[in-house]
């Protein structure tokens, strides 16, 4: 299909790509742009797609109304270990499942992509009840634990499966010969090999752990425990109804930095979770 | 040297003849595993077994009762009033998103496979949705679509009036499908683009040649050699699209009635809101037994309409 175009299907693919574009980026500019309006204009008629008048007390207001910055350190620390948990789990599963013949591997692969049928909406109400009996709700331990061992981590340990099955088995067969252990060939050969698919697990699993909004608002109750995505949603008046400034200011304060390092890093996004065992 | 010298070996356990290769090779696998094996049995298996053993159950909390009821709550749940709306706005919402998401995707993927200067920029701007965090964007379309909000005040400069989108019913289901939409369609376009450009293009040429138009020459030849991919997306998408709850939470609540209340959120208020655990684990079995369906349907479905296997 590719070919060169003349120069008026080019203004037309350009015009097209342009309006397409419309939904996926204007909602973003009109978070970050409508959270520096005073709040008599954020309604205001016709819209403002450029402030005319800005008010940066509502940032402060993010703050104020609640302990902000703890909820982006529960949310920043659970990410971080789940993401790193998640790698070190599913790298080693992975490597398993694709390189070394132990008995009934196949059995336990097909048990372990279970995993993948049961979404944890299906699981939720036993593992309330079972890290309640633990004593573990209102902690953020379900939030770490889960998503680590769990359900969330079987995609991950199938994408490293995957990578290391299309990996030339020569070199770690070679280390097996110099009589290398299998933890340290997967350590020092397999494991350095196969950063690119570390990547887009480390992508894929921070973004959901970042995501996460059932889990938390059915562990957590206490607002110094809360997650960014509940937290957010927590800025209302008294009656219930949201304070939309406020609650602007407080997801562009959480979407921009994700979307700043993806900007910077979108080539290792965009082709790290395009070439990670998912082609078929 | 097909065998390891053992002499170089100072640990006593490798000149053991009872550490063979084999045996050496099965108890490292064995520890490679046992972390997810060991989670997935914590996290998943006991709680599968469990919810199905909860939905036998009679729950109330309040009292603190718990007493075998056994097949009541299926009774209960086939004579639920509510569960007829439920499952068509389960229906309606997973079959809108994926049929809107799977086109747009692969929409955006052909025209991002277009040789135009600039393009990788574009490919970044459709996928920056799929990193803004998931109630950051649902918070901001939910502003979009107040009454007053900006889509009514873009319409109205053109002399439109726009409906209160998450108030009424047909609008608030797509405005709930549209939103996911936009959120995450950017995977499954990455997805496709990568099998667009897997497709070898001496294909083209030679349709080409023959004369073919650019129509036929999607049909003949993209869509069969990329099916494997579509068959991949599909079934990521429908099982994604029956967990959808966060933004069914923030944008409408489940309304207006139940319009929007999908299997998942109407699971989450009977068990989390209501406390009702044995008929919410009576749900997800039900949600468990959709999702098991449809997956297996799917893969049967491969040996129609995949043309072609990696």
């Amino acid at each position: 299909m590719k070919a060169e175009f003349s120069p008026r299907r080019r203004v037309f693919l350009y015009g097209l790509l342009c309006v397409l574009l419309i939904p996926f980026v204007f909602p973003t500019w009109w978070m970050v742009t409508s959270s520096v309006k005073p709040i008599s204009d954020i309604f205001a008629f016709p819209p403002q797609l450029v402030p005319e008048r800005y008010d940066w007390t509502t940032y402060s207001k993010v703050f104020e109304l609640q302990p902000f910055v703890k909820q982006y350190w529960n949310s920043a620390y659970i990410a971080a270990l789940v993401t790193v948990g998640t790698m070190i789990v599913s790298s080693m599963a992975g490597y398993a499942f694709a390189r070394i013949r132990f008995p009934f591997a196949n059995a336990i692969f097909m048990v372990v992509l279970l995993g993948l049928l049961i979404p944890s909406e299906v699981t939720i109400v036993p593992l309330f009840q079972m890290f309640l009996k633990a004593g573990m709700v209102n902690t953020h331990w379900p939030l770490i634990l889960v998503p680590i061992f769990g359900a969330p981590s079987v995609f991950a340990t199938f994408v490293m499966r995957q990578f290391f099955i299309a990996l030339p088995a020569e070199l770690e067969e070679a280390a097996r010969v110099d009589g290398l252990g299998r933890f340290k060939i997967f350590r020092k050969i397999a494991l350095p090999l196969a950063r690119p698919a570390l990547a887009s697990v480390a992508i894929f699993t921070f973004l959901h752990s970042w995501n996460l909004y059932l889990e938390p608002i059915v562990f957590l109750s206490s607002a110094d425990k809360f997650t960014l995505p509940q937290a957010l949603t927590q800025y209302t008046d008294a009656y219930g109804g949201p304070m939309w400034n406020i609650q602007l200011a407080a997801a562009t304060l959480t979407a921009l930095p994700v979307l700043i390092v993806f900007i910077i890093a979108q080539k290792q996004f965009v082709e790290g979770l395009a070439h990670t065992g998912l082609k078929g | 040297m097909a065998v390891v010298p053992q002499t170089a070996r100072p640990e006593g356990r490798s000149s053991s003849s009872f550490w063979t290769v084999a045996r050496r090779d099965s108890l490292a696998g064995f520890l490679f595993i046992a972390p997810q094996l060991i989670g997935i049995t914590l996290f998943v298996l006991i709680p599968l077994c469990l919810v199905f053993w909860y939905s036998l159950h009679e729950w109330n909390v309040l009292a603190n009762t718990f007493s075998y009821t056994g097949a009541t709550n299926y009774q209960m749940l086939l004579e639920d009033p509510n569960l007829p709306s439920v499952l068509g706005a389960t229906a309606v919402f997973s079959a809108g998103l994926v049929i809107f998401n799977l086109s747009l995707a692969l929409l955006l993927a052909v025209l991002l496979n277009q040789k135009l200067a600039g393009i990788t920029i574009f490919r970044t701007l459709f996928f920056s949705p799929v990193v803004v965090s998931l109630v950051a964007w649902t918070i901001v379309w939910g502003f979009l679509l107040q009454k007053n909000g900006g889509i009514n005040g873009v319409l109205l400069v053109f002399g439109i009036e726009g409906p209160n989108w998450l108030r009424e019913p047909v609008t608030a289901m797509i405005s709930v499908i549209v939103v996911q939409v936009f959120k995450n369609v950017g995977l499954n376009m990455i997805l496709f683009l990568a099998a667009l450009q897997g497709v070898p293009n001496e294909l083209y040429e030679a349709a080409r040649i023959d004369g073919a138009p650019r129509f036929k020459q999607f049909r003949r030849i993209t869509l069969p050699l990329i099916s494997p991919t579509i068959l991949l997306t599909s079934i990521i998408t429908i099982v994604g699209s029956l967990q959808v709850f966060a933004q069914i939470a923030v944008l409408t609540q489940g309304g207006p009635g139940l319009t929007t209340t999908v299997l998942v959120y109407y699971l989450y208020q009977q068990a989390f809101q209501f406390h009702f655990f044995g008929y919410g684990s009576t749900l997800s079995i039900m949600l468990f037994a959709i999702v098991v369906v449809l997956t297996f349907a799917q893969w049967q479905m491969r040996k129609r309409i995949v043309f072609y296997e990696s």
